[in-house]
Parts: C-alpha cells; sequence; structure tokens
C-alpha cells in the first residue's frame, strides 16, 4: 500500500473520532467501557512496542549481554521513573545505546 | 471603540475570544514545540520522505498517533494494521468529542468540521475549561467558539513550525547514530511515569509480552493482539479491585 494511502487512512480515522460526536450529538453517547478502556490505551500499545524493540532488536529474542538495545532501553526506563523527564530519558538512552555499542 | 474598528469586519468580542484562546494556548506551546521537533527528526530516522514526515502533521495531527505511525512505517508494517492501529490509540477524542459536543450544538457544520480537525489533547484541555466556565459577557457568550479556534490554530501552527524544523535537522543527521531507537525511548518516557497502579502496570505487561511471542505473526496483527489483551487485563484487574459499593477509587500510588 502506498505510504500515503495508509496516511490518508491515519487521518480519515482520527478525524471521523474527533467529529463523531461533535456531529451526533443527543443520538449517540460513549459506551462506558470504551470510556473505562481509554486509560489502558497508552501503556498497553506503547509496551506492545517497546518490548519488542528491546527484547526482538534484529528480529530474534536477544536476551543476551550482546543485546544493547535492551540494556540501554532499561537504564533509559530507570532514568524515565526516576525522573519523569523526555527529553533526558531520550538523551541517557541514546548515549547509553552509542557508548556500549563502542564497548561491547 | 467601534466594532468596525476592530479590522477585517471581525467583530469585538470575536476578535478578543479568539486572542484569548491564543495566549491561554502559549504555556503548553513551549512544551508542544519540543514534542513537534522530535516528531520530525524521527519521522525522518523512520525513513519517511520530508513530504509525508510533514503531510502526517497535517494530516493526522496527533502527536503520539504520529510517533507510533513513523514506528510501524519503519517497522514495515502493512497499511491496515497502521490505520487499526491509529484508530485505537485516537479513541480518546471521540470523548473529547462527546465533551465539546453540547457547547458546539448551535454552530454550523462548516464550524463543526473546521473544530473537530483542531480537536487535539492539547486544545481540548485549553477550550473546555472555557466553554464550562460562565460568561464575562453577554457577547462573548455567544463568540466561545472563536476562543477554542484560537487555542486550535496556534497549537496547529506550532505543530506544523515545529515539524518542519525537526525534518531540517532530521536530515543532517547521520543514520550510524542510530535514531531511529529514540522512538523506543519516547515510548518508554510517555509509559513509564503513567504506570501508577497494578491495572495499567498489568495492562503494559501483558502487551509487552503478548508482543514479544506474537511477533511472527503475519500482517503484524501481534501488536493488534497485544494492545488488546493489554487493555483488557487493565480493565479486569480495575473491576477486581474496584467493588460496586466504591465506584471512584484511587488504588496505590
Amino acid at each position: 500500500m502506498s505510504p500515503w494511502l495508509i496516511l490518508l487512512g491515519m487521518g480519515v480515522v482520527t478525524y471521523l473520532t474527533r467529529l463523531s460526536l461533535i456531529a451526533l450529538f443527543g443520538r449517540l453517547a460513549v459506551p462506558p467501557i470504551i470510556e473505562r478502556a481509554l486509560r489502558f490505551v497508552p501503556p498497553a500499545v506503547l509496551s506492545a512496542i517497546i518490548f519488542p524493540e528491546l527484547l526482538r532488536p534484529a528480529g530474534a529474542f536477544d536476551l543476551s549481554l550482546g543485546n544493547v538495545r535492551l540494556l540501554a532501553g532499561i537504564l533509559a526506563i530507570l532514568v524515565a521513573w526516576r525522573t519523569r523527564n523526555v527529553l533526558l530519558t531520550i538523551g541517557a538512552g541514546m548515549v547509553a545505546l552509542w557508548v556500549l555499542r563502542a564497548i561491547i | 471603540m467601534s466594532e468596525s474598528r476592530a479590522g477585517e469586519g471581525v467583530p469585538l468580542s470575536q476578535r478578543s475570544e479568539f486572542l484569548a484562546g491564543v495566549r491561554a494556548e502559549a504555556p503548553i506551546l513551549l512544551g508542544v514545540a519540543p514534542f513537534g521537533m522530535i516528531y520530525g527528526v524521527l519521522a525522518i530516522g523512520a525513513g519517511l520522505t520530508a513530504g509525508a514526515s510533514q503531510a502526517m502533521s497535517a494530516i493526522v495531527f496527533a502527536g503520539s498517533a504520529q510517533f507510533v505511525g513513523a514506528q510501524l512505517f519503519l517497522a514495515g508494517t502493512p497499511g491496515v494494521v497502521i490505520v487499526l492501529t491509529t484508530f485505537i490509540v485516537n479513541l480518546r477524542h471521540a470523548l473529547y468529542s462527546a465533551s465539546v459536543a453540547p457547547h458546539l450544538k448551535r454552530l454550523d457544520w462548516r464550524w463543526k468540521a473546521l473544530l473537530a480537525y483542531l480537536l487535539t489533547d492539547e486544545a481540548y484541555a485549553v477550550a473546555i475549561t472555557h466553554l464550562g466556565r460562565p460568561p464575562y459577557s453577554p457577547a462573548a457568550a455567544q463568540q466561545r467558539h472563536w476562543y477554542f479556534l484560537g487555542a486550535g490554530l496556534a497549537l496547529w501552527l506550532t505543530w506544523q513550525l515545529s515539524t518542519a524544523a525537526g525534518i531540517v535537522l532530521g536530515a543532517q543527521i547521520p543514520a550510524g547514530w542510530a535514531l531511529d531507537f529514540t522512538l523506543a525511548l519516547t515510548f518508554i518516557a510517555l509509559v513509564v511515569p503513567a504506570l501508577k497502579d497494578c491495572p495499567s502496570i498489568a495492562a503494559a505487561l501483558t502487551a509487552g509480552l503478548i508482543a514479544v511471542l506474537a511477533a511472527g505473526w503475519p500482517y503484524k496483527l501481534g501488536l493488534v493482539a497485544a494492545a488488546l489483551s493489554g487493555i483488557g487485563m487493565g480493565l479486569l484487574l480495575e473491576e477486581r479491585q474496584a467493588p460496586a459499593s466504591q465506584p471512584a477509587q484511587e488504588s496505590v500510588s
């Protein structure tokens, strides 16, 4: 599929979600289960991306010390947990990745 | 000062509402601009062209979905799965839509169509506090959508310009720097501070483990299965934790 078609699809579903209840005011409500489920969307979706990135960086499961992305990622998790600072987390993770790649 | 002097035929209350919206959005813009730049850098790092990276900011106009989208493009994810994931990530906007709807019901469809496009997390947060406040004049009460428009356009412009700046910056960075890893790091920075209770931690761990186990599934459907399992696990644990007698619980944080 062309990237432009995918971008268009992403835009359409986002726009229709935003327009939905403005356009259908009074005729439709958000089901309570969706309302409760929403707070779990970011941790679920983002973790589903993070875990394979760290544990299968080259496409195969890798728990070895040679997996620099896993080590750098664990450091970033600690930094994120202690500081709650986005830029610091990204910075620490990238520096760790570069240093580990140079050593290992 | 007569209203005809306000310029461009815009009545004074409309202009002052619009500018008040821009001003209210301003502090948030300081936080949004670096994110727009990071997005621009990462989209280039993920292999998107400059045109497609900028177009995503204009067409999708939703920070977290764009970061996820760039990562999925990088992983060669099929379009249908990218669109489905975008839908899940942006589902929260239906709540914002429901929340602003009563305030916009008397506007014509062009206003509704425009304000729906501008209904981001950051514009919603600013607009809804104003829409729910008692008006400071009867004239202002009828013009509050201009405040929403001011806040929304200020954010839109900041997002487009900071994306462009990031794209220019990203094009200067050599591929050897492994810039694609900053996407995973950005997600870590967003998720970890949000893991405040058992259900959300369980949602993250469940989704993460299923994603690793189902990584080989066709069409990257493992991602969707992992996300839905995580959300389901979170709901299940929340239900167990909160007996019917205690509706709004704030558990261990």
